[in-house]
């Protein structure tokens, strides 16, 4: 996990709309969204529950294709999935018939470029280690989670798309997995776009936090964090921040 | 893996381990040295115990049940004996029971119900015959199942995975499959001239039809996740199909594998005692011509060996490939 060698990839949505059949009525989930991520941002959505967030990931991730508008990666379109944007999902989604191990080397089965001290460097990174051998149904729900962290991590994806990513994490792990999660962003340089309810993680770790409205999901607010790291939760700036975010996402203000 | 509970489970009380029962303590107290005794009793029953009729065999058989009684004694000392040392009791003392009230009593009417000793006396004067029977059947099952089983999978893979050779095989699934094999057979004797070939032809469609089915009902059950998460990495058709849906779907194939191996079974024996001239269901077919019955016993008593071997081979594949599931029934 050392060479930090591929540049980052950039992301362009431009209009872009979704939307589902749902029990024989469209029902739009994506409405005109537009976006441009520079290479190497770290993005953080946040929106209500059920507004698309997941969706958008999909898509740009490339497992479905969008109803309406442009998707680009460094000015190439989105046609399906490529192994340089790697997802983690809102569900861990181990495979139960492979080891930890195996799980986390999923991608280099994928590829056929195998790489043993990159896996056991992604396991021993999330604090696995000891559970190599162990399959899924043996894991608690946060220790599949960071199995499925390691997974994503393991073969130096060029974007990491992560869909709530620490949120089965009690409040400590989730403290350790926020640190190392900003480490190795800072360290190999790639482009980050997490979903997370969590307002407050969200401004700690993004250079930028997007909101978005109740679906049909359109972008409300898009705003850069330019604070310096290690941020601090007690920041006067980022709390003025977090009451505009939670306004925006429906709090009343004299909360 | 209900469909398993079909098959005798003769052997569970002597398993290793049956993990998902509670365990009561199990004392080894006496009973581990009380089955060699067991067992010379019935040696002791045989020998000194005139026959009602010139039976064969009679003094092989007293000394067999001394010499199986003569090796319990040290047996009794191995840990893992205690556990079988009942099953080894109850044998003995069901043979010296059989062996009274037949081969001493008589009391039974006599062709049709044997004693101990013409059991005996078949294995050991027609084993070459029985072993060459077994041999055939092996063979012509294992042709037949391995086809269809390959064949169910493959198929019931494209029933799963893809609308277009759904759309032209599951119409013919759906109209062969139900249909018991048995019923085919008349036709397929006239339209294959070879019966061998006819026989293997019905066996694997016995054992193609729950195979295709489980496959499919496993393939289509997948976790379209699964997919998602190989495809964001770059995984093409090959890989989704081999390395995840298929170990996705395989606790529904083996279901499939079990019940086409049971199906192939009953097609060996309808098949060997109607056109097939060998084979333990030509043999007993045979036997029961020349009215022969302790060799028709001897031949069940094959038959029955075989099955429960290959199942419980079956049962080890399915135990090494299925090691992560959580549970499982131990054969
Ligand atoms: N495959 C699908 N078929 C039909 N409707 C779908 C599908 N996937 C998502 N939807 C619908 O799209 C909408 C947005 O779903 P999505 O999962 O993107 O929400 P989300 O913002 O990620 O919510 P959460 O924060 O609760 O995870 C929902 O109303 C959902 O019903
Ligand atoms: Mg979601």
């Amino acid at each position: 996990m050392v060479n930090a060698t591929t540049p980052a990839l950039g992301i362009l949505l431009d209009d872009v709309s979704h939307g589902y059949d749902i029990g024989g009525r469209f029902t739009p989930v994506l409405e005109n969204v537009n976006l441009n991520i520079a290479p190497g941002e770290f993005i953080a959505l946040l929106g209500p529950s059920g507004c698309g967030k997941s969706t958008l990931l999909r898509l740009v991730a490339g497992l479905e294709t969008p109803r309406a508008g442009r998707m680009l990666a460094d000015s190439a379109p989105i046609t399906g999935p490529g192994p340089d944007r790697i997802v983690m999902f809102q569900d861990p989604t181990l495979y139960p018939w492979r080891t930890v191990r195996a799980n986390v080397a999923l991608s280099q089965d994928i590829s056929g470029r195998v790489d043993r001290a990159a896996v056991d460097a992604a396991i021993t990174m999330v604090g696995l280690q000891g559970f190599e051998n162990a399959w899924p149904h043996q894991l608690s729900g946060g220790m599949a989670q960071r199995a499925a962290l390691a997974r994503a991590l393991v073969n130096n994806p060029r974007l990491l798309i992560l869909d709530e990513p620490l949120g089965k994490l009690d409040s400590l792990t989730r403290l350790t997995m926020q640190t190392e999660l900003l480490r190795l962003w800072q360290d190999r340089g790639f482009t980050v776009i997490m979903v997370t309810h969590d307002v407050e993680e969200a401004l700690l770790l993004a250079t930028r936090v997007i909101t978005f409205s109740a679906r049909p999901a359109s972008v409300v607010s898009d705003i850069t964090i330019d604070l310096p790291y290690h941020r601090h939760r007690d920041d006067p700036h980022l709390l003025a921040l977090r009451r505009d975010i939670l306004v925006q996402l429906g709090h009343s203000a004299d909360w | 893996m209900t469909q398993t509970t079909s098959f005798p489970l003769h052997d569970i009380a002597t398993a290793p381990d049956t993990a998902t029962a509670p365990r009561r303590a199990w004392r080894p107290g006496l009973l581990p040295w009380l089955a060699g005794p067991a067992w010379c009793c019935a040696a002791f029953v045989t020998w000194f115990w005139p026959d009602a009729d010139d039976f064969p065999a009679t003094d092989s058989l007293a000394i067999a049940c001394a010499i199986i009684g003569i090796v319990l004694v040290p047996v009794a000392l191995l840990p893992r004996f205690s556990a079988k040392a009942p099953w080894m009791i109850a044998l003995a003392l069901g043979l010296a029971a059989w062996e009274g009230v037949q081969a001493k009593l008589l009391l039974l009417p006599r062709p049709f119900f044997g004693t101990p000793q013409d059991l005996l006396d078949v294995f050991v004067t027609d084993w070459r015959k029985l072993g060459d029977s077994l041999l055939h059947s092996l063979g012509l099952l294992a042709v037949g199942y391995i086809t269809g089983a390959v064949l169910g999978v493959v198929i019931g893979v494209g029933l799963g995975r893809s609308a277009r050779f759904r759309y032209w095989v599951q119409p013919i699934i759906r109209l062969v499959g139900p249909l018991p094999p048995v019923a085919l057979l008349p036709l397929a004797f006239v339209i294959i001239p070879s019966s061998w070939a006819a026989s293997e032809a019905l066996m694997t469609l016995a054992s193609a039809f729950p195979v295709i089915v489980l496959t499919w009902s496993g393939i289509s059950a997948v976790d379209p996740a699964y997919y998602d998460v190989a495809r964001t990495m770059g995984a093409r058709d090959r890989f989704l199909v081999l390395r995840v849906a298929l170990p996705a779907a395989a606790p529904q194939i083996f279901v499939g594998l079990f019940m086409g191996l049971g199906m192939s079974f009953a097609m060996l024996v309808v098949a060997e005692m109607l056109g097939v001239k060998s084979g333990l269901g030509f043999y007993m077919q045979w036997a029961q011509g020349w009215a022969a019955y302790p060799n028709m016993y001897a031949a069940l008593v094959v038959m029955s060996l075989m099955c429960t071997g290959l199942i419980t081979i079956l049962f080890r594949i399915r135990d090494r490939i299925l090691g992560w599931q959580k549970d499982g029934l131990k054969w």
